[in-house]
């Protein structure tokens, strides 16, 4: 069994954020880290394979060429190597168009299971999971909290907001993870040499069989029209509480009251 | 231009989302409004979302769409999506949802907008507005002219109002179901004990409780003061890490995004990751016994105190004035 997981290059969330000229992030302007979500499902992607249940686990990342320092990361956690889709015309892609990007690149490769993060932190769609497995034409089984890999199917539970549904589907499939599945491990020093020296190819959209207005700005189906700052909230007002509860008590109580919410 | 709300219900009572996206197509549309309820029930009061404007109630109420992940249900939204005519599809940010709506839109090459919290008519484009970096900015965006257009609507950011229309006219759709659709199938559904209280998502009070708890038994303090406001129960990372309450109540970058009319969060400090999932809230309280706590800096009221002290006698500040 062979184990994909795209991983996805994003700011740092406690980085300042630049918007560039084009209405996209300027990805060199903020720290620029593995997606957190990606990192559960490359640590269940290194279960699986010390179950013996998987052979090989390649990570595929959609991104420039400063991407291959977070690909870098997530092959130090063990994976056996990676896959970049690196080019110019990617840029802009919105949610179909990555999902297509995506799976354009796993076009001449051999896969069996998906695993990938729920969401990315800076786009936070949701949907990229869903929409790689409808290109791929496959099942996704998606939020799970738990895998069980079994011969030629997966099985998750899949977390709901009140509980979770057990769901199960033959491979080749996609599954998307929520941070309940596991605590991922740290890179070991001997993993983060190995990394330095693990395969990578790289294509381009021509050696995907994508042309460039398929994919990026010019191929999404969503425009930005314009992004502004927030205005920062203000602080309000501060109450310290008598040590009874009653002061604090009493002024949380007015403010629902004023703002008649009681 | 008609268009199409994707609804959800509770065993056939349509939930207050549904009303909220209705209240929301009525705002933009210049054509007729129709809803789609899936799953077992759908139907069952279905001709009620009439009263909020919707013209036609397209329903699919087959064990398909319950017995199998999301693949039948996209049939379902396609049949509906043809039925109706309708190039605009409102849905909520529900994950189960989204996840029909994903696969629905590549099938039409229907552009998607997620978390949209105001729409806009512009000519013949609807411009949607939508938070992004975890609330820190704010993008307007449009789904590319000509194509079909899926937008996905924030909770509470619309309200729900009655428009006085007559029952909607029911229609159970006819759905294909491909064999291929039911690879993947749903083998148990595990339900937590029924808490009576809403989904932390879609509620329009959030109760949030972190580490400064102390440990699980923290949380009832937080139950209880969610139980008298009639909120739901929310968590940071430092709490579901630690076990005391589920992740699926986890707010913050790594877990859910909500944007509530009322966030009160006690013995949270106020990280950015946390704040990446609630500082779009329209008011937010917080408890800490930390003056310097980060969480002060968004808040609109702060109280610097004990939350072992301050919850409890809250808790009967506002059964006081509530009786
Ligand atoms: C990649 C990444 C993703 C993350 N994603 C998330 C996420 O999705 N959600 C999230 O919440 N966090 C997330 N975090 C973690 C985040 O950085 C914080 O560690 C976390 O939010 C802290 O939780 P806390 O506020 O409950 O705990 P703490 O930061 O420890 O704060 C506890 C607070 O309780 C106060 N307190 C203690 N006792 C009392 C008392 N008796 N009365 C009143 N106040 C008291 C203290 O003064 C303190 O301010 C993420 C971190 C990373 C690196
Ligand atoms: N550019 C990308 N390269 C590789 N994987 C990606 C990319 N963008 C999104 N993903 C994957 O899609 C998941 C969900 O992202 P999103 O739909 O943007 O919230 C992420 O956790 C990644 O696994």
């Amino acid at each position: 069994m062979r184990i994909i997981c795209p991983v996805k290059r994003v700011p740092d969330t406690a980085a300042e954020k630049k918007i560039a000229a084009d209405n996209t992030l300027d990805r060199d302007g903020s720290e620029p880290v593995l997606n957190a979500n990606d990192e559960w499902a490359i640590e269940e992607a290194m279960r699986v394979k010390e179950a013996g249940k998987a052979d090989e686990i390649f990570a595929l990342c959609m991104g420039p060429e400063q991407a291959q320092q977070t690909i870098r990361k997530a092959l130090s956690y063990g994976l056996d190597g990676a896959i970049q889709v690196s080019d110019e015309g990617c840029a802009g892609s919105d949610a179909p168009a990555t999902a297509r990007v995506l799976a354009g690149a796993l076009g001449d490769e051999p896969w069996d299971l998906i695993l990938m993060g729920n969401q990315s932190s800076d786009a936070r769609t949701m949907l990229v999971p869903a929409m790689l497995a409808e290109y791929l034409g496959v099942p996704a089984l998606t939020y799970a909290k738990r895998l069980e890999v079994g011969d030629g199917e997966v099985t998750v539970d899949r977390e709901t907001p009140t509980g979770h549904q057990t769901v199960t589907a033959p491979t080749p499939a996609v599954v998307s993870v929520v941070e309940a599945i596991n605590e991922p491990r740290y890179p070991s020093f001997k993993g983060i040499m190995a990394a330095k020296k693990k395969p990578l190819a790289v294509k381009d959209l021509a050696g995907i069989g994508l042309a460039a207005d398929d994919v990026g700005s010019a191929g999404a189906w969503t425009q930005t029209l314009d992004i502004a700052p927030k205005p920062p909230r203000e602080a309000g007002e501060q109450v310290t509480d008598d040590g009874s509860g009653a002061v604090g008590a009493e002024a949380i109580a007015e403010f629902l009251v004023r703002q008649k919410m009681l | 231009m008609d268009i199409l709300v994707l609804g959800d219900h509770e065993r056939g009572t349509p939930k207050k989302i549904t009303h909220q996206l209705l209240t929301a197509a009525r705002g933009i549309a210049d054509g007729a409004v129709h809803a789609l309820l899936l799953g077992p029930d759908a139907g069952a009061h279905a001709e009620q979302l009439g009263a909020y404007g919707a013209a036609t109630a397209y329903v699919w109420e087959h064990p398909d769409a319950q017995d199998y992940a999301t693949e039948p249900q996209t049939a379902a939204l396609l049949a509906a999506v043809e039925a109706s005519g309708a190039q605009v599809v409102l849905y909520p940010g529900d994950p189960l949802l989204s996840d029909v709506v994903a696969r629905a839109a590549v099938r039409l090459g229907a552009g998607v907008v997620t978390d949209v919290t105001d729409l806009e008519r512009a000519d013949d484009a609807l411009v949607a507005t939508k938070p992004i970096f975890g609330g820190d900015m704010t993008s307007r965006c449009q789904v590319t002219p000509g194509r079909a257009q899926f937008l996905g609507i924030k909770a509470n950011a619309f309200a729900d109002e009655e428009a006085g229309g007559s029952p909607a006219d029911v229609v159970p759709l006819e759905v294909t179901v491909a064999d291929e659709a039911r690879r993947a199938r749903v083998v148990e559904v595990v339900e937590a004990e029924a808490t009576g209280r809403p989904e932390m998502t879609e509620a329009p009070i959030v109760v949030a409780g972190g580490r400064g708890l102390g440990d699980a038994e923290g949380f009832e303090l937080i139950e209880q003061l969610a139980d008298v406001l009639g909120g739901a129960v929310g968590a940071s990372r430092a709490a579901t890490d630690a076990g005391w309450y589920p992740h699926q109540h986890q707010i913050g970058q790594t877990g859910k995004t909500i944007s509530p009319q009322l966030y009160i969060g006690a013995g949270i400090s106020g990280a950015i990751q946390h704040r990446a999932g609630m500082q779009t809230s329209q008011t937010i309280v917080a408890i800490n016994k930390d003056p310097e706590a980060p969480i002060f800096s968004i808040a609109d009221l702060g109280v610097v105190g004990d939350l072992k002290q301050v919850i409890p006698a809250l808790v009967a500040e506002v059964e006081k004035r509530g009786s």
